[in-house]
């Protein structure tokens, strides 16, 4: 191994360059599609309200109608147009998703990064009460804040946090731990810098790659489980429009207007596929020798 | 032990011989060029060089391997009179024709196997070439055990990797190497992660195996100390090529090529003790030689032609090689007396006291004392050095010191004032006064922060510099570690281990310390760059009144930067004194054990003055 280790040194000196990274991430076509998708899909999500033919919730003929004249794709359990509502209904999806996200490793990174840094009892503190949330059912501990908070969107994005955050908080941990013992961390704490200066100055720009590898996958798990909740009829209410709620809400006409449930579904799909793909070629830029 | 099962090799039998190895990056770019190398049987051939010279490429070569995105061009082997193609077709040679013992044992054994398993599984691997395999595993294991000098025992037989020591582990490494009855052993710096007495033991047994044996073997290591006490002849590699080859005594004594030389003046010597010579310059990488002679750039006695073409490797006496145009010109290695260079100091007030200092590191189940009733004193502008072994704690007593390690008991005094055992208890000058540099370069600096960045910090945190002074300040610091200014810019990836260890110094620097507390600073450096750090520091001492306390395994380190020495083991010192005096008559069996240990070049050069002045007096009365 030694000997692969030390010709490793002479090929590549250390980690990739940020030049070399964009160029890698940019040759991959993976990359390059999943940033396409992923514009693709936020501009829908953004432009969508502008340019909708008709509005959020008047109906414009039978309920279930297949595609035909002024709904290019039919209309939906109540008779509005889907095209419409599909063109409505992005913008709650990522406002959710996004604060979800920032407020996961907002929090998540915060423990993470103290109980990493940490000597003391704090680490098996913070960790261990981060595996209690862990060890809970995460639907049933989304279902039980809104029963008891009631339904509300910031309800919906708090319980969401909560059963993302520790996952968040274990790979930040270890991320951390990883670098906590290196020389300029120690000169940091030598020379008496802040805890919040040490982990905003020195960690988190050397974990940032962790996170964003990790990211991907939390941000598909935070539409999921959105989408789930909308599904059982929990998160936005009618008739406000949503992605995840349109599917469950069109479930019954499934049979007679097939796109009412297909095209809302395949918007969550391509969001959660676009961003997977981004981390991905994220991760394979930083080569072999970062991969975590 | 029972008989060795390879015939006897006649005497001047080639085991090895290597000609015309080439091997290049996949994009063309050279690591090795125009190599050969013969080994006769039974012969110990030094392969020497700085990291980036090619001998690690060379060695694996040997076994016609190279890592991805590397491929051997070109070259023709012959080990034990048979052709070899370099390339995976050698897979049945390896370990059975020609075996490779790797640098970190630790790492090399399977950790999930026994060791009798580790030995017996090369016999699996090579049931074809050895038709009687089978029947010579049962028991291989512990003859290869009592080969190697361990125990024979089934207990230890069916000991894990990990119940072993470092130099066990580095044993059962040969152990395997070994087991198949090669003809050639490649040892990829087989000592280098060992401490100094472990090293010596692991030298002398393989001295052992080329007497008792006859076994070739090729070394490959950056220590010109350890390839006195062990090789037979001695290649020396620049940028992938050799630059000075012959027999190990002749290229010692005298060095015929400026690089031999300039590597043979940086090396600090316990035995005789003098000033080091710096090379100039940093070596070149792949991708970036020059036309002419690779150390044309570095050189003191270079010329035009030495620019404009590559000197033929020559040979200018009997066995012996040089690749340069110019080497009668080369000056022998001066010995200047360290007491020239440094400039008379008066004994000062103790800057830095530490009084019966206890410091323990605790798990859960167990407290292991890193350090017991240690006290010493540090007078400004003083060097004291802490040695020992690895575990003698020596770092912990550095980190206690920086408030970086709890203390369990004692005081820790700076002017006569106690300093608070947690940093944070400390105030921003107690801070400011002490600065730890740290052993590894590779993770001394944030990647994401710049050069300029990485050096102000301290300077704005300790300080309060802000403003126009803070860039002023980089700019001297840097000039103060001899750096170039356009390296502010800089991120540590795009510097060399040197380049990162100094800006390191100078990030202490930074905040205008009155003590500096360097930790093994240059035991990752190689000895041309190690000279340059340790003159630095010499000159710091000298500019600024800057005390140090210093700590190593080294020596040789120890012999040219100390004043005074206290020598640690298991966390107690057990001696301590002048530097001088404990090096040259040291009391307690520990210090005498590390001395014995410890490979110097004076010392081999020494025994072969010896060995010529016993001969000359043999012959004078036979006239």
């Amino acid at each position: 191994m030694s000997a692969v280790g030390s010709t490793r040194g002479l090929l590549t000196p250390t980690a990739p360059t940020p030049a070399k990274r964009r160029r890698r991430f940019l040759a991959s076509g993976e990359g390059i599609a999943g940033l396409a998708i992923l514009l693709f899909v936020v501009a829908v999500a953004l432009i969508g309200p502008l340019v909708a033919p008709h509005a959020l919730d008047a109906p414009i003929g039978p309920p279930g109608a297949p595609p035909g004249d002024g709904a290019p794709l039919g209309t939906d359990v109540l008779g509005r147009d889907v095209l419409s509502r599909v063109l409505y209904g992005g913008l709650s999806v990522l406002r959710l998703s996004v604060a979800t996200i920032a407020l996961t490793y907002l929090i998540g990174g915060t423990i993470g990064m103290l109980a990493g840094l940490s000597r003391s009892h704090l680490d098996p503190l913070l960790m261990r009460t981060v595996d209690i949330f862990l060890s809970l059912p995460s639907l049933l501990l989304i279902l039980l804040l809104i029963a008891g908070a009631g339904q509300s969107e910031v309800v919906l994005i708090v319980a969401i946090v909560l059963v993302l955050f520790p996952g968040a908080a274990r790979i930040v941990r270890t991320a951390t731990l990883e670098i906590s013992t290196a020389g300029y961390i120690e000169a940091a704490v030598g020379r008496g810098e802040r805890t919040v200066a040490i982990m905003r100055r020195e960690v988190l720009p050397n974990i940032a790659p962790a996170i964003l590898a990790d990211l991907g996958v939390r941000f598909s798990s935070a539409i999921v489980l959105a989408a789930s909740v909308n599904f059982l009829g929990l998160g936005a209410s009618p008739p406000a429009a949503n992605w995840g709620l349109m599917i469950a809400e069109n479930r019954p006409i499934i049979t007679t207007n097939l796109w009412s449930v297909l095209v809302p579904a395949a918007f969550l799909a391509l969001l959660t596929i676009s961003v997977n793909m981004i981390g991905d070629a994220y991760v394979r830029s930083l080569g072999r020798s970062d991969r975590r | 032990m029972s008989a060795p099962l390879r015939p006897a090799p006649t005497r001047n039998e080639t085991a090895l011989s290597l000609a015309g190895l080439d091997v290049r990056l996949l994009d063309g770019d050279p690591i090795v060029e125009q190599v050969d190398v013969t080994l006769a049987a039974g012969e110990i051939l030094g392969l020497v060089g700085e990291s980036g010279s090619g001998k690690t490429t060379t060695a694996l070569s040997l076994l016609g391997y190279s890592p991805d995105g590397v491929e051997i061009n070109g070259g023709s082997l012959a080990v034990a009179g048979v052709e070899l193609r370099m390339d995976d077709s050698m897979r049945a040679s390896r370990g059975s024709v020609i075996s490779y013992v790797p640098q970190d044992p630790s790492r090399a054994l399977n950790p999930s196997l026994r060791i009798a398993e580790a030995i017996e599984d090369i016999f699996a691997a090579h049931g074809d070439a050895h038709a009687t395999g089978e029947r010579r595993a049962i028991g291989v294991a512990a003859r290869m055990l009592d080969t190697v000098g361990l125990p024979a025992t089934p207990a230890f037989a069916r000991r894990f990797p990990h119940q072993l020591s470092g130099g066990q582990q580095q044993r059962v490494s040969i152990a395997v190497a070994l087991a198949c009855d090669p003809a050639v052993v490649v040892l990829d710096e087989p000592t280098t992660g060992l401490d100094v007495v472990t090293q010596a033991r692991i030298l002398s047994e393989l001295l052992r195996l080329r007497d008792e044996q006859r076994i070739s073997m090729v070394y490959v290591t950056h220590d010109l100390a350890v390839v006195a006490r062990i090789a037979d002849r001695i290649a020396v590699m620049y940028a992938g090529r050799i630059v000075e080859q012959g027999r190990a005594e002749t290229v010692l004594r005298h060095p015929r090529h400026p690089y031999t030389r300039g590597l043979l003046a940086s090396i600090p010597d316990h035995v005789r003790p003098r000033a080091l010579e710096p090379m100039p310059g940093i070596a070149v990488g792949v991708g970036e030689r020059p036309t002419g002679c690779a150390f044309a750039p570095r050189c003191p006695q270079r010329t035009e032609r030495c620019e404009q073409e590559l000197p033929p490797l020559d040979a200018i006496g009997e066995r012996h090689e040089v690749r340069c145009f110019h080497w009668q010109q080369t000056p022998p290695v001066k010995a200047i007396p360290l007491a020239a260079l440094r400039r008379r100091r008066r004994p000062q007030e103790p800057l830095l006291r530490v009084e019966r200092l206890h410091a323990e590191h605790r798990s859960r189940s167990e407290t292991f004392v890193a350090a017991h009733d240690v006290s010493f004193a540090v007078a400004r502008g003083a060097c004291v050095a802490l040695v020992g072994e690895s575990g003698s704690g020596k770092t912990t007593i550095a980190r206690a010191i920086a408030g970086l390690h709890p203390v369990a008991g004692g005081r820790i005094l700076l002017d006569e004032q106690e300093l608070p055992s947690l940093i944070r208890r400390r105030s921003t000058d107690q801070r400011r006064r002490v600065q730890l540099v740290s052993q590894n370069p590779a993770d001394a600096l944030n990647p994401r922060h710049t050069v300029r960045d990485t050096i102000g910090r301290p300077a704005r945190v300790l300080r309060g510099l802000d403003g126009r002074a803070l860039p002023a300040e980089v700019d001297r610091l840097l000039e103060c570690v001899r750096l170039p200014a356009r390296l502010a810019s800089r991120y540590p990836r795009e510097l060399s281990g040197g380049e990162r260890q100094r800006v390191a110094i100078a990030r202490a620097l930074a905040a205008d310390p009155e003590l500096m507390l360097c930790d093994e600073i240059t035991s990752a450096l190689d000895v041309s760059v190690q000279a340059a750090v340790l003159k630095l520091l010499n000159d710091l001492r000298d500019d600024l009144g800057l005390s140090l306390l210093f700590i190593t395994h080294d020596l040789g380190v120890v012999a040219s930067v100390a004043d005074e020495l206290l020598v640690l083991e298991n966390g107690a010192v057990c001696e301590r004194g002048p530097t001088a005096t404990v090096l040259s008559a040291p009391e307690h069996p520990y210090t005498q054990r590390l001395l014995q240990a410890a490979p110097s070049v004076a010392e081999a050069i020494d025994a072969w003055d010896a060995r010529e002045a016993v001969a000359a007096t043999r012959e004078t009365p036979a006239r």
